[in-house]
């Protein structure tokens, strides 16, 4: 192995049922290196790094280490930090309630014995040479979140870690924060630690990055110099777009124009949520198809979600039709005709114990009220519409939720929604984990809803299925909006540069 | 090939049987029933006779469960839909049963320990003791709903409080009613021999079926059970409807309360519905509903009342002391914990897969 390199990672392969989640990733990370591991949904990225913390076993390939012969054996967390690999996650796995030197040495003492008062002050040591602000017998949970994550960060390294992963550290750290957490890093990338940084903020690459492993549907798109891949290229790459190929699918859409004296469907003025993006503006005409786009993590979903009431919202107005609602929760927004398919299908929407036929009455029938419930033939009547309409593929009404597959899953929360007949529809990705039969379904659903009055919203990570149905795109970065798109702006080069914020 | 299909179907029935939410409770009292019967017969005997105040009464060991059973029955209604909704358990039943009884108590009798008439009529006294009850029961839903703390922690409080605050109610006095008026709820309606209890619970449980008939109470209270999230993201309000959940067992706590006061005319502080809760929460269990929240089937609730205390009055039988029944039917707990633990299910699945590649091959 060359000198300067701490970890290797050849022809990594790693299946699951059904996914070949990684398939023949090389990974290289070298001395005094911050590399940033990039890849959006379904990238593989989590794997690779489940992999090299023995989280998960690899079915192929080999992980060379620098300092050992031969390939290196992990098979848990604990070998992966004997070797020097150490992870700190986004959520801070350290103990809340124990002081600041107990979580430096949990884990790592041997025997009962433990010198309390060496622990503390090898701890203050630390502390003081990584220039943390913190001391040794403070409680950890008085120390703000990037202290913490700092404190995990130096316990990794005072267990003399040679690869330190850090899994998207800074979601939850404002600007500050992120500024001392990148001050630190610095000071470890000069004494010689190699760094494998994940994060969907691309400012943050380009602000602390040597180098880039981008990611894409289980394969490496390949290893770049920051300086030689521009933001608008990394972009591309990792959303699998040549920037060449931009000749485009543009929108067979047309652009929607607003007629004389028509006010929008909804409007959105600086409206924010305690989800953390920043205010928006935004509107939608009747009949009109547009999105969000951005990457992962962009807040896109926050954006839709602000507008539903199903975040905190904190502050701005809402307009339907011209005239100001009060939207504060769900409710609120379905007695107003709005309807929200959310992004994450298993945890937000489907009720997955009850049935096909429950789940789809649901949202109309708490519409209806509580003392009105629908007869039991009525519910039977519904469904059997519905699963007929959307073709269902499920053995009947009754058949639970859950034992359906993902696609058709899907198409149930859709019924539900088309059920309360919304004047204003959203769907964050509703496309996402599907097969691409069903995609098409829905896809062409959406396009003979808004033929037909109806005004959506259409939120894919697939930038081509955005482009097919969306007639204008708000774009974000770093959730903040960025831009807005349409007409002859509607095409892949326009919106990864946007995305990425210029042709820097 | 006939045979074959005959067989398919026979098959498909016993799966149904065996995959039937009553199945369980069903069985538990085929095999109670049945080990009563090889231990002698007179169990099932029932006998006419006359009680002290001359009216003819059924007796027998049958008609003690059903008797016994209908207070059961009717917390288990309120414990289901606070299972369902919450995915707990309300552990302060029992504690809640003697506020109930102490303020119907205090009602009847206005202060004065040894009334010679009632100072209001039992109806009226019945009513505020339901209000009360059901304060109690949304007091434990707050608790749950919006301070997030785990049911069986949050009713903790008013287990150990409970009994406190009932002897308190009635300034630790333990007041007599000797109008029979009171006596009829938990004895016998003069001319009737089945004891009142039963038809009780009969209305109760119509009561609950027209519920959850003719409003959504089931489909809000299972879907907040199930998955909270999506609930709220359909405009529900999952506080709101765990706390409706608690209330509605308060009032069931309270008609309880009513048969416990009826059946002695007076209170026993520390022994009035002693450790009910766990005989209510074991009908829950028994019926087949996940004590994790979510689907439930009340009928089955209500059934594993009754085989509870069809349990409770075999024991009883053969000589076991009250203070040694816990420890029985602790037994009881341990089987049906262990049968619905996932990876016994689990297992289960595996052999019956196991057995039918066998019987293909």
């Amino acid at each position: 192995m060359k000198d300067n390199i701490v970890l290797q990672m050849k022809n990594i392969h790693k299946s699951f049922p059904g996914v070949r989640a990684l398939q023949g990733v090389d990974f290289t990370l070298r001395k005094g290196e911050v590399h940033a591991l990039m890849g959006e949904n379904g990238a593989g990225k989590s794997t690779l790094i489940k992999v090299l913390t023995g989280v998960y076993s690899k079915d192929e390939g080999d992980i060379l280490l620098d300092g050992h012969e031969g390939p290196v054996a992990i098979h848990s967390p604990q070998d992966a930090q004997k070797v020097g690999i150490s992870t700190v996650y986004q959520e801070i796995t350290l103990c809340p309630n124990l002081s600041v030197a107990e979580n430096m040495f949990i884990g790592r003492t041997s025997g009962m014995g433990q010198n309390w008062k060496k622990m503390n002050s090898d701890t203050e040591k630390i502390l003081k040479s990584l220039d943390i602000p913190a001391s040794a017998t403070q409680q950890l949970e008085t120390c703000s979140l990037a202290v913490q994550q700092m404190i995990a960060i130096a316990r990794a390294v005072d267990m003399d870690c040679k690869v330190l992963i850090l899994d998207e550290p800074t979601s939850s750290l404002d600007e500050q924060e992120v500024e001392k957490l990148f001050k630190l890093m610095r000071d470890l990338r000069s004494r010689g630690v190699g760094i494998v940084f994940v994060t969907h903020f691309l400012d943050q690459v380009y602000e602390i990055c040597d180098r880039i492993t981008v990611m894409r549907d289980g394969q490496l798109v390949g290893e770049f110099e920051i300086k030689d891949l521009p933001r608008v290229k990394l972009v591309s790459k990792m959303l699998g777009k040549e920037l060449d190929d931009m000749s485009d699918i543009k929108g067979e859409q047309k652009t929607y124009e607003r007629k004389a004296g028509e006010v929008p469907v909804l409007e959105a003025e600086n409206r924010v949520s305690d989800a953390g993006i920043k205010p928006f503006n935004f509107h939608i005409d009747k009949g009109e198809v547009n999105g969000f786009t951005g990457l992962l993590g962009s807040g896109r979903s926050e954006c839709v979600r602000a507008i539903f009431g199903a975040d905190r919202v904190t502050g701005g107005t809402i307009k339907m039709n011209g005239k100001p609602v009060k939207i504060n929760k769900a409710l609120d927004a379905m007695k107003n005709g709005i309807a929200y398919l959310p992004e994450d299908r298993k945890g937000d929407g489907i009720v997955g114990d009850l049935s096909v036929r429950e789940n789809i009455i649901l949202a109309q029938q708490v519409l209806r009220g509580f003392f009105k419930p629908f007869s039991k033939a009525k519910q039977y009547e519904i469904a059997d519409e519905y699963i007929k309409l959307l073709s269902i593929k499920t053995a009947s009404a009754d058949t639970p939720i859950k034992s359906l597959s993902g696609g058709n899953q899907q198409k149930v929360i859709l019924a539900r929604w088309l059920f309360t007949h919304p004047e204003y529809l959203i769907l964050d990705e509703p496309t996402r984990g599907i097969d691409v039969g069903t995609k098409v379904d829905i896809q062409k659903l959406v396009l003979k809803l808004a033929s037909e009055g109806m005004s959506v919203t259409f939120i894919s990570s697939e930038l081509d299925e955005m482009l097919r149905t969306c007639s204008r795109l708000v774009v974000m970065r770093d959730r903040k909006v960025v831009g807005e798109l349409s007409g002859d702006d509607l095409n892949q080069s326009k919106v990864m540069s946007t995305i990425a914020g210029g042709d820097k | 090939m006939q045979k074959k299909e005959v067989k398919k179907t026979d098959e498909n029935i016993l799966t149904r049987m065996v995959r039937n939410q009553m199945f369980i409770p069903l069985l538990a009292l085929a095999a109670l029933a049945l080990f009563n019967l090889i231990a002698g017969p007179e169990f099932f005997a029932i006998t006419l006779g006359t009680n002290s105040a001359g009216n003819p009464v059924l007796s027998g060991y049958p008609i003690t469960i059903l008797d016994s059973g209908s207070e059961l029955a009717i917390l288990a209604i309120g414990m289901t839909l606070v299972t369902a909704a919450s995915g707990g358990q309300d552990i302060s039943v029992g504690a809640a049963v003697a506020i109930a009884g102490s303020v119907l108590l205090r009602m009847l009798c206005g202060g004065n320990s040894r009334p010679e008439e009632l100072a209001m009529p039992i109806i009226v006294a019945f009513l505020i003791s339901c209000i009360v009850a059901m304060l109690f029961g949304a007091f434990n839903g707050v608790l749950v709903a919006y301070f997030k703390i785990q049911p069986m922690i949050a009713t903790l409080i008013l287990y150990t409080a409970g009994r406190s605050i009932a002897a308190w109610i009635n300034n630790n006095e333990l007041p007599v009613i000797t109008d029979p008026g009171l006596s009829y709820f938990g004895g016998f309606i003069p001319g009737v021999p089945i004891p009142t209890p039963f038809f009780i619970a009969v209305i109760c449980v119509v009561a609950i079926f027209l519920v959850l008939k003719f409003t959504n109470l089931g489909l809000y209270t299972q879907a907040v059970g199930i998955n909270e999230n999506s609930s709220k993201l359909n405009g529900l309000n999952p506080q709101l409807i765990k706390i409706i959940s608690f209330v509605i067992l308060g009032l069931c706590v309270a008609v309880v309360g009513l048969i416990k006061v009826s059946r002695i005319q007076t209170i026993n502080y520390s022994v009035i519905a002693k450790d009910i809760e766990m005989d209510a929460i074991l009908a829950v269990a028994l019926g087949g509903n996940a004590l994790s929240g979510g689907k439930f089937n009340m009928a089955a609730s209500i059934f594993g009342a009754y085989v509870i205390q069809f349990l409770t009055q075999t024991l009883y039988r053969f000589k076991v002391s009250a203070d040694a029944l816990p420890a029985y039917k602790a037994v009881v707990v341990i089987v049906l914990v262990v049968i619905s633990a996932p990876t016994v299910k689990e297992w289960f699945g595996k052999m019956s897969r196991k057995f039918k590649v066998k019987e293909v091959a």
